[in-house]
């Protein structure tokens, strides 16, 4: 069984076949190349594969991607501009919000979505609304200072 | 994953039609079926996403209760201005469920569906005295919840909306598991015009009524009196997380907590 399947990906649109057991993150990964988004655990639990689908981040390892047909999808390779990085990931370059790298793409995906429905997090509200991702370098605190630096960037729509 | 077939109802009607057998089952947010489809703990033949169906989606007052469609998200209940406005503790609960992601993709009728012993929602339907409606008819929290991922619900009856009647006050304390989120114990206490209710989760196979504290509370609207009901450890879930005995402790002292919530 093969399914027909089209969405917007970081402003594209993009169609497929898929089988209706196709993750979402293995459409973007290997059909669409998009490698940016990471598998960590498949088990719902590290963020690694957060992207924004329809304005919400989803861990795109527990959705079907024919669930997904139709959906504007946005993923780490969307947030930047060209060569300018978006402030969000700017940020984390600044703060040093990562050692190995693994994790980013999530972290990166969930921060941005947090910072579009709280422009201003506290690190309470940053570390709650990181909840879903897990970093087994950093222990975290450069990764909320770049976040609120991150936060603040998207306020005034410059670099972290 | 292994292979299976999908199908994506528009309508309620057309997703009755296809739920043909006990191997074909329904698709709400995927935040627990997935998981579940990946480790081949069930291995239906066709899922029925019901995700593109929009009379399960909303939250709308009706009279003196909330009715939020099954289709709708967490993260929708939490943000809800309706529902934060009429049954903060509701609200509040939503937000506590699992993770951000999780929570903008998985619904209140999926949740209510698998009755997991430790989710959060089956304390507030049990607690609010809520009413889940499904294709067929309505059921009362009070019988919904039968045992361990057991529900009143026939095979394939599809869940619509569930109604939560507004109370005086409520309150939903957890303690929450540091790594899944799911309430080791999560206590919801409703003062209603029909006295007192305490809904636990997380502590039995099923949501249940802690009737002994309701009736110290009935007396004593206090967090002391919630505390000094001693509750058997007896049938309490025992884990790696958390004893029986340890639990059982847990059920008065977060409805002591949430009485204290409630301005008792």
């Amino acid at each position: 069984m093969s399914i027909p399947i089209s969405m917007t990906v970081n402003g594209q649109p993009v169609s497929g076949s898929v089988e209706p057991r196709t993750l979402l993150v293995e459409f973007l990964r290997e059909q669409l190349h998009l490698t940016g988004t990471h598998v960590g655990c498949d088990t719902s639990q590290c963020g690694a594969c957060v992207v924004i689908a329809d304005g919400v981040s989803v861990k795109s390892c527990t959705a079907l991607a024919v669930q997904c047909d139709g959906s504007q999808v946005t993923t780490i390779e969307g947030l930047a501009n060209g060569a300018t990085l978006h402030p969000m990931q700017q940020a984390f370059n600044d703060h040093h919000g990562l050692q190995c790298g693994f994790c980013t793409p999530g972290m990166v995906m969930s921060a941005v979505d947090l910072v579009t429905h709280a422009p201003n997090p506290t690190d309470e509200d940053i570390r709650k609304g990181l909840d879903g991702n897990l970093c087994r370098c950093t222990g975290y605190q450069n990764i909320v200072r770049a976040v609120k630096a991150g936060a603040e960037g998207m306020r005034t729509g410059m670099g972290g | 994953m292994y292979a299976f077939e999908y199908h994506r109802p528009s309508s309620l009607d057309e997703a009755v039609a296809l739920l043909t057998s006990e191997d074909i089952k329904p698709l709400a947010g995927g935040q627990t079926l997935i998981p579940t489809l990946k480790q081949r703990l069930a291995m239906p033949e066709a899922l029925v996403d019901l995700g593109r169906i929009e009379a399960l989606k909303g939250i709308r007052k009706e009279g003196d209760a909330i009715v939020i469609g099954a289709g709708t998200t967490h993260a929708e209940v939490a943000a809800s201005e309706v529902v934060r406005g009429a049954i903060p503790a509701l609200a509040r609960l939503a937000g506590l469920i699992g993770d951000p992601q999780v929570r903008n993709r998985g619904t209140i009728g999926g949740s209510i569906a698998n009755a997991d012993p430790a989710a959060d929602y089956p304390a507030a339907v049990v607690g609010l005295g809520a009413t889940i409606h499904t294709n067929t008819r309505t059921i009362a929290g009070d019988d919904y919840f039968q045992d361990l991922f057991t529900t009143a619900l026939d095979e394939n009856e599809l869940i619509t909306a569930v109604s939560f009647p507004i109370p005086q006050a409520a309150a939903y304390e957890k303690v929450a598991n540091p790594a899944s989120g799911y309430a080791v114990v999560g206590v919801m206490v409703a003062k209603t015009a029909g006295g007192v209710r305490v809904g636990v989760t997380g502590a039995g196979p099923c949501a249940f009524r802690a009737t002994a504290i309701e009736d110290a509370l009935a007396r004593s609207f206090t967090p002391e009196a919630a505390k000094g009901v001693a509750m058997p450890a007896d049938g309490m879930n025992s884990d790696i997380h958390a004893s029986a005995a340890y639990r059982a402790a847990l059920i008065s002292v977060l409805a002591s907590r949430a009485v204290a919530a409630c301005g008792g």
